[in-house]
């Protein structure tokens, strides 16, 4: 089976810094994949630059075989195709949450305004926030607001979701209501791009790890593997440092840790 | 000297004429600037070459000149260049000349204070960047906005009372007029002193309750 994603021997720079070191990752139609690594790994500018928010600085990157480094690459094209929800789940204040779900449908796609409601309602409805359609964004608890954030991007029938750490903004309890809205996604066979920091929802919901450090990808292997006999010394610390958090006595307040 | 209210009373629908000229002025002025505002915050915020130069030149002339030296000139000087105009479309032409200076700083600076997230997650969904601009960044960078810009449009209602100096019938030039007629110094006076502060101040008192809403923030508040 061909690669639905294809990042092959691909460079990224900023400045003099190099912070994607020839990266070669495929990810195949309806695969999850969740990557990992320390902080400033490069793991926000491998998604950014398949969004095309950063432009490449060489090798290849192909989407459904067809390159999108060559000049005259429509990015807005591309990007109803890439779907991408931030850490920071940026809905649009001046507008209810209907009028976010629907500004790329009717403006960007030009479709019917009834099928559009149609859909954005069901989506709601599918998160359960049907009933804040109407509210602003301002009026919605942070974890209201990404799972929004993540209908928003569903709107425009993307093909592969990218998600850039979209519970580390969150307070822990919001946290899981907005897992379960990936892990639903996952489990209807979407194509998703993961960055988080939450192992057991990675572990959970992979069909593979991709670990990336200092620019390169040192490892891609499926979770149980990965997690329970990492095969690079990086990867081992990396993990070491969550596994401490878990085995900390119970004393401590459970809610600093999670 | 006894203050004529009679008179006053008979002077009543000129003032009513003037004071329809000078909100026709300011609210003329308003819209032109705004426009040229609009065109001139694009250029600054895309940073496009040259264009970007002339129209920092322009805010720095306009800001840093008299309003009245400004009236003088389109009115005395560009007529001896070949162009006539009417005191009306001097009016016209100087205010907005002013206006659309002070509304493009307003305007850039709203622009700057929208965050960068938005136009990351407004691309991220597709839009142009034209419709970036319509949809995502005008009526956030309006909102942020807001108080300043009808700050200024306040005060360009009140910078119409120059225009009176060529002529165009507003307020001040009727106040002027009867004074030199009929010398009713004190009752004209009076009259036009009334006059602004029924314009204007309900205009600030709506200013300060625009500012207080908005500290508080935006939508669906
Ligand atoms: N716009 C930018 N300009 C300059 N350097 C940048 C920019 N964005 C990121 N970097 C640098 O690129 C490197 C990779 O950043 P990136 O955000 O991709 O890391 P990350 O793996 O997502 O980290 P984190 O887990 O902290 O989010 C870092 O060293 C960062 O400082
Ligand atoms: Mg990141």
């Amino acid at each position: 089976m061909s690669a639905l994603i294809e990042f092959e021997g691909f460079n990224k720079f900023f400045g003099d810094q190099q912070v994607l070191k020839a990266v070669d990752l495929q990810v195949r139609r309806g695969e999850v994949v969740v990557i990992l690594g320390p902080s400033g790994c490069g793991k926000s500018t491998l998604l950014r630059c398949l969004n095309g928010l950063e432009s490449a600085d060489g090798g290849h990157l192909r989407l459904g075989g067809e390159e999108l480094l060559a000049p005259g690459t429509d990015w807005r094209q591309v990007r109803q195709r890439v779907g991408m929800v931030f850490q920071s789940y940026h809905l649009f204040g001046h507008m209810s949450v209907l009028d976010n779900l629907l500004l790329g449908p009717l403006k960007v796609q030009k479709r019917q305004r009834h099928e559009a409601l149609a859909q954005a309602q069901a989506l709601l409805a599918r998160v359960g926030l049907l009933d804040k359609r109407d509210a602003y964004p301002r009026q919605l608890s942070g974890g209201q607001q990404q799972r929004i954030a993540i209908v928003r991007s569903l709107c425009m029938n993307p093909e592969v979701m990218l998600f850039d750490e979209v519970t580390a903004a969150l307070d822990p309890e919001m946290v899981k209501e907005v897992l379960q809205v990936i892990q639903g996604l996952a489990r209807d066979g979407m194509t998703l791009l993961i960055v988080t920091h939450e192992m057991a929802f990675a572990r959970a919901v992979a069909d593979r790890i991709v670990f990336m450090d200092a620019g390169r990808i040192l490892e891609q292997n499926d979770p149980e593997s990965f997690f329970s006999n990492p095969q690079t010394a990086r990867a081992q610390q990396f993990l070491e440092k969550f596994s401490y958090m878990e085995s900390l006595p119970k004393k401590m307040p459970a809610k600093e840790l999670s | 000297m006894s203050f004529d209210v009679a008179f006053i009373l008979s002077t009543l629908p000129a003032f009513l004429k003037a004071v329809g000229v000078t909100l026709q002025v300011g609210l003329i002025a308003i819209v032109t600037s705004l426009l040229v505002a609009l065109v001139n915050a694009a250029i600054l915020v895309y940073r496009t070459p040259y264009l970007q130069r002339v129209v920092q030149l322009y805010v720095e002339l306009a800001r840093n000149t008299p309003l009245l030296i400004q009236l003088f000139f389109v009115y005395f000087a560009l007529p001896s260049l070949g162009l006539k105009i009417s005191g009306f479309a001097a009016a016209i032409i100087t205010m907005t000349f002013l206006g659309g200076a002070y509304l493009t700083e307003v305007l850039r600076a709203g622009v700057e204070a929208v965050p960068r997230a938005q136009l990351e997650s407004g691309r991220s969904i597709g839009l142009s960047e034209a419709q970036l601009l319509w949809h995502v960044i005008l009526p956030q960078a309006g909102l942020l906005s807001l108080p300043s810009l009808f700050a200024n449009f306040v005060f360009l209602l009140k910078e119409t009372t120059v225009v009176s100096a060529v002529a165009v019938p507003e307020i001040l030039y009727t106040t002027k007029s009867y004074i030199a007629l009929y010398y009713k110094t004190y009752e004209m006076l009076a009259v036009l002193t009334l006059i602004c502060v029924l314009l204007f101040l309900p205009l600030s008192l709506l200013l300060r309750y625009l500012e207080g809403r908005l500290q508080h923030g935006q939508f669906g508040s």
